[in-house]
């Protein structure tokens, strides 16, 4: 008997949840992502997707800004999207490119300058700068390997680990 | 009645050549006009506002240019304990730097790129070259190592290799001109930037998007693009959110090209070099005629005496 009413209190909590969760529609959106698009200087990161839906309240916008259906928060963007509803896609490689700076998606910005979303950053720094901007608001990690091991073609571009310098703390002369 | 002698000939011929030639190189400098930089060329838009000074574009600009390894690793932070400056083995670095705020600042500092160089100018065997697409490159082949350009760049940028014996020659960021630019691709430190702070496109383009994020932002931004106008413009250009010489940028260069602070002198040089040594070689020659004739003369009654 006992256990049928934990049962019961169950069913009806989880119905609650979903009841109260339905205008975000972050129950459609994957557990986890493997961000592995960029992965070549460190690993690809494992994006814990749900707990970071929780830690952003269950406001979509935080992070996927109006592709989600859920009101937009940043000024600028409520002028056109206040009511632009949910996008095709809304994974970030979906809107954010890849390839930002090569020359054929320059030559499309300056030929279409009057766009609004001409100063869209790239793939990459919209990983970081979103990442990093809540990260240091809500005092989580921000050193680079604390969400992403550097590889060992890392290792060596920075010149760290086995590829560190010999010699130490040595000064060089400036050159001037 | 004055006196008409060689010296006072050659006094009047002194100050006419001067004044002719002032009046005439003051109305050419009036009428050359500032260059302004090429249409199309390319820039990087630096946004100090984003920077975690991960130097990791210091690590990528090491690799691309083939430089020696550094003393410390690209990962070690106890280097922004000082102010450093561009150097023979880097030609791009982060310092970081107190500010007003409540958080520090980092700053990049390379070569700006500007679009009437002052280094280019200084220099007496034409290494430099500003090309079309935006980068101040140089042939270290004809670089003689005088190191005027050294002193003419407002920022302080070109190094010296002072660790080569043999042939040391001045050395600098590129714009990853031979290997990037100008395939249309963007330098390897932008590539390598996580957050944007360096963001590539065509000049113009970038100087529009810098003051859209002003306007989008005017409370985090100063309300100033440094290097839109600074010296006549650069290619690299920076946004900040504290005033710029707070983190170390040169407020006072002012918005003219250096070469506009020479150019009269300038263009007198070629002609104090070229035409003087002719004029004053026949003054000589015509003053001195009749002493030659003279001796001449000399000779040739000593010789039949």
């Amino acid at each position: 008997m006992i256990q049928k009413n934990k049962y019961l209190i169950g069913v009806i909590a989880l119905l609650a949840l979903a009841l109260f969760t339905v205008p975000c529609l972050a129950m459609e959106g994957p557990d986890s992502i493997e961000l592995d698009s960029l992965a070549e200087l460190y690993e690809p990161v494992q994006f814990d997707h749900i707990m970071h839906v929780e830690a952003a309240g269950d406001d979509c916008s935080v992070c996927h800004h109006h592709t989600t259906g859920t009101p937009v928060q940043d000024e600028n963007c409520i002028g056109c999207h206040a009511n632009s509803g949910e996008a095709d896609e809304v994974a970030c490689s979906a809107c954010h490119p890849a390839n930002r700076f090569q020359a054929d998606y320059l030559n499309k910005i300056d030929e279409n300058y009057r766009l609004n979303h001409v100063d869209k950053v790239g793939l990459k720094a919209a990983y970081h700068i979103k990442c990093m901007g809540c990260h240091e608001e809500n005092d989580a990690p921000t050193g680079c390997q604390d969400c992403h091991t550097r590889t060992e073609a890392g290792d060596k571009m920075f010149r760290s680990g086995k590829y560190a310098p010999k010699g130490g703390n040595k000064s060089r002369k400036s050159g001037h | 009645m004055k006196v008409f002698n060689r010296r006072n000939f050659l006094k009047g011929g002194v100050a006419g050549g001067a004044a002719a030639t002032l009046l005439s190189k003051s109305k050419d400098a009036g009428a050359a006009k500032s260059f302004g930089g090429y249409p199309n060329s390319m820039g990087v838009l630096v946004d100090l506002t984003r920077c975690v000074g991960c130097r990791s574009c210091e690590a990528a600009c090491n690799k691309e240019q083939g430089l020696p390894a550094p003393d410390l690793p690209f990962d070690d932070t106890s280097v922004f304990e000082e102010k450093r400056r561009t150097s023979e083995g880097a030609y791009t670095v982060v310092n970081k730097y107190d500010t007003s705020k409540d958080h520090p600042l980092f700053r990049k500092i390379q070569c700006n790129h500007c679009n009437e160089p002052a280094c280019l100018t200084s220099c007496f065997v034409n290494a430099y070259k500003k090309t079309p697409e935006g980068a101040v490159t140089y042939d270290p082949t004809v670089c003689v190592g005088c190191r005027t350009c050294m002193v003419a760049c407002p920022f302080y940028v070109p190094a010296y290799s002072y660790s080569s014996v043999i042939n040391p020659v001045v050395k600098k960021c590129v714009f990853c001109y031979d290997t990037r630019l100008k395939f249309g691709r963007p330098p390897a430190c932008v590539e390598s930037c996580p957050k944007e702070v360096l963001s590539f496109g065509k000049r113009k383009d970038l100087i529009k998007i810098a003051h859209q994020r002003i306007r989008s932002k005017p409370d985090l931004y100063v309300n100033h693009v440094y290097g839109e106008k600074e010296v006549g413009g650069t290619s690299w250009m920076y946004l900040s959110s504290v005033p710029f010489d707070e983190v170390g940028f040169d407020t006072h260069l002012g918005n003219q090209p250096i070469i506009s602070y020479v150019k009269e002198f300038l263009t007198i040089v070629p002609m104090v070099l070229t035409i003087w040594p002719a004029l004053f070689a026949g003054f000589h020659l015509l003053a001195n005629r009749k002493d030659s004739k003279k001796n001449e003369k000399q000779s040739i009654t000593n010789g039949e005496g």
